[in-house]
């Protein structure tokens, strides 16, 4: 016997494999850059050859200097929007953990209050932000609120979901250990509940600035503007049709920004030990 | 040797649910200590019922459960069939979770908890999390849980029945030696004549419809026991005894 064993060979299907995975990680973002790429060249040449006017459909160039030329007013509209929808974030961050832990502590206050979230939450906002406007001065305030109550739905119900789906053992063990309801919230059922609100903060990432731009649209124009918004109605108005483009692309980067960040907040609390962040070995 | 000291004593206890279902009826046991009884007898007869009546997780409908000195918190220990274990705690995490509950912080306990993952071989992976491990390892993580207080009773809830059965006669064999270094009483539920004779000291055979004792089958054989005892024609003899009181319970002929 040699004391030092040569690695074994890796067999056919073990270095396809190898090579299989390799190529994902370069195709997972090449091919969506690629696919990015044709879409701006279509785009462009489709502009061009047709001579479309500017203010129909601009060329993503036309786009891209508008962006550039009209930072001054989209700049500070996009930061108006950001505060929003990040404020109404963490508002339905609090209240709906809140709520979610006092439904789960209460049976009682669980009865009496749910009811109302949910009438809250199926309301469409469009109809509530008229009526919240008149009663709240602050136009900045009235939109927190708005995005705030679409937000906080699906982390109240998430997290109520996961703070009750604590392996039933597990709770016999607390109660055989004498438990108080504090070491069993705060041992056992809120990690239990973390995967299903982080689940429920993915979703509220989006909808808190989907209800920060819808409340604007409804509430923001008289007269003065917040946020991207009340931009897009103005350049519409005035048939700007680059900075209505320019406006919208921020939009969606924030959009997707959100929901790049909520995805790595998830990934990096659960990759070590919850199935959804798992990488098996095959 | 001494005659044991009596640990908790079950006068007539039953239990029915809500609907009339009488889980258990009249269930008579001495528990000493010291003692390996196992609970033996087919589905449904209330085995599981009798465990969480003993754990005090349910309340008897009939008859009384003393315990010979005042329970406290950590007096017992509890082993499920599935581990059990909490994903996102490391396995010492885990296996400290009864000093926590009684707000013992980590480093006060270290020892303690290093000592009882020593004792079921998982020393070397105290900083792994339960994804981590085989089934037969998450069991011993769940045992090592289980014994960290060093209670006086155990009770397990066929712990093996989801394992193969190499892992379970290597489990049934750590058993018996993690039992006679700690000196606890352990209650074991099973459906497994072989594991019953092999680990026990008592055998009480159940029946269904109601959940009854039908009779208790004493192991005279001395401990330690190790894999001659499993090919030893006494231990033969006990699985035949013990076989024809389950299938009587079961109310066929042996
Ligand atoms: N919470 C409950 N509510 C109503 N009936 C129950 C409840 N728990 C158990 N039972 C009934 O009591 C009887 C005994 O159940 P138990 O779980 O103790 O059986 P068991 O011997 O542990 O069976 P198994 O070997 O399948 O685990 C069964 O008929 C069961 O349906
Ligand atoms: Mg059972």
């Amino acid at each position: 016997m040699t004391a030092i064993e040569a690695p074994a060979p890796l067999d056919a299907e073990e270095e396809a494999r190898l090579r299989a995975a390799r190529r994902d990680r370069i195709a997972k973002w090449a091919l969506p850059v690629i696919v990015m790429a044709l879409t701006l060249v279509l785009w462009d040449r489709i502009v061009v050859w047709n001579d479309i006017a500017h203010y129909i459909l601009p060329a993503p160039s036309r786009v891209a200097e508008t962006l550039v030329a009209d930072w001054a007013i989209l700049g500070p509209a996009a930061w108006a929007t950001i505060q929003i929808t990040g404020l109404a974030l963490l508002a339905a961050v609090v209240g709906g953990v809140g709520l979610a832990v006092f439904f789960t502590q209460s049976r009682l206050f669980e009865l009496s209050f749910y009811p109302y979230a949910v009438i809250l939450q199926v309301t469409p906002i469009i109809a509530i932000a008229p009526l919240l406007r008149i009663y709240i001065d602050s136009v900045y305030g009235v939109l927190i609120l708005c995005a705030w109550i679409v937000a906080f739905f699906p982390i109240l119900s998430n997290t109520t979901l996961g703070l009750n789906s604590a392996d039933h053992n597990l709770r016999d063990l607390f109660r055989i250990y004498g438990a108080t309801r504090w070491q069993k919230l705060r041992y056992l059922q809120l990690p239990a509940a973390l995967p299903y609100f982080l689940g429920g903060l993915r979703i509220a990432g989006g909808l808190s600035l989907i209800g920060a731009v819808v409340a604007e649209f409804v509430v923001g124009t008289a007269g003065q503007s917040y946020g991207l918004a009340s931009r897009i109605l103005e350049a519409s108005y005035r048939l700007n049709i680059p900075r209505l483009y320019a406006a919208l692309l921020l939009i969606s980067a924030i959009g997707v920004v959100i929901f790049a960040a909520l995805s790595l907040l998830s990934h990096l609390l659960l990759r070590k030990w919850h199935e959804s962040a798992l990488k098996r070995e095959t | 040797m001494p005659p044991r000291r009596p640990l908790l004593t079950l006068s007539g206890v039953g239990k029915t649910f809500a609907g009339d279902v009488v889980a258990l009826r009249g269930m008579s046991l001495e528990v000493r200590e010291g003692d390996f009884i196992s609970l033996l007898g087919p589905s449904g007869c209330g085995k599981s019922t009798a465990l969480r009546l003993i754990a005090g997780l349910s309340h008897p409908t009939a008859g009384s459960i003393r315990w010979a000195e005042a329970r406290e918190r950590g007096d017992i220990g509890v082993v499920f069939q599935e581990p059990t274990l909490m994903p996102w705690a490391t396995v010492a995490e885990n296996a400290w979770l009864p000093f926590r509950l009684r707000g013992q912080s980590y480093s006060a306990v270290k020892d303690e908890v290093r000592e009882a993952l020593r004792l079921v071989g998982l020393d070397a992976f105290a900083g792994a999390y339960p994804r981590e491990l085989s089934g037969g390892m998450k069991m011993r993580v769940s045992i090592a849980r289980a014994l960290v207080t060093r209670p006086k009773l155990i009770l397990m809830d066929e712990p093996f029945a989801a394992l193969d059965e190499i892992t379970r006669f290597r489990l049934n064999n750590d058993l018996l030696s993690l039992k006679a270094k700690i000196g606890c009483t352990v209650i074991f539920v099973t459906h497994s004549v072989f594991e019953s004779v092999f680990l026990s000291d008592r055998i009480v055979v159940m029946a269904a419809r109601p959940g009854r004792v039908e009779r208790e089958v004493a192991v005279g054989e001395p401990y330690p026991r190790d894999e001659a005892f499993r090919t030893s024609p006494e231990y033969a003899a006990l699985c035949r005894e013990a076989s024809a009181a389950l299938h009587a319970a079961m109310g066929e002929a042996a």
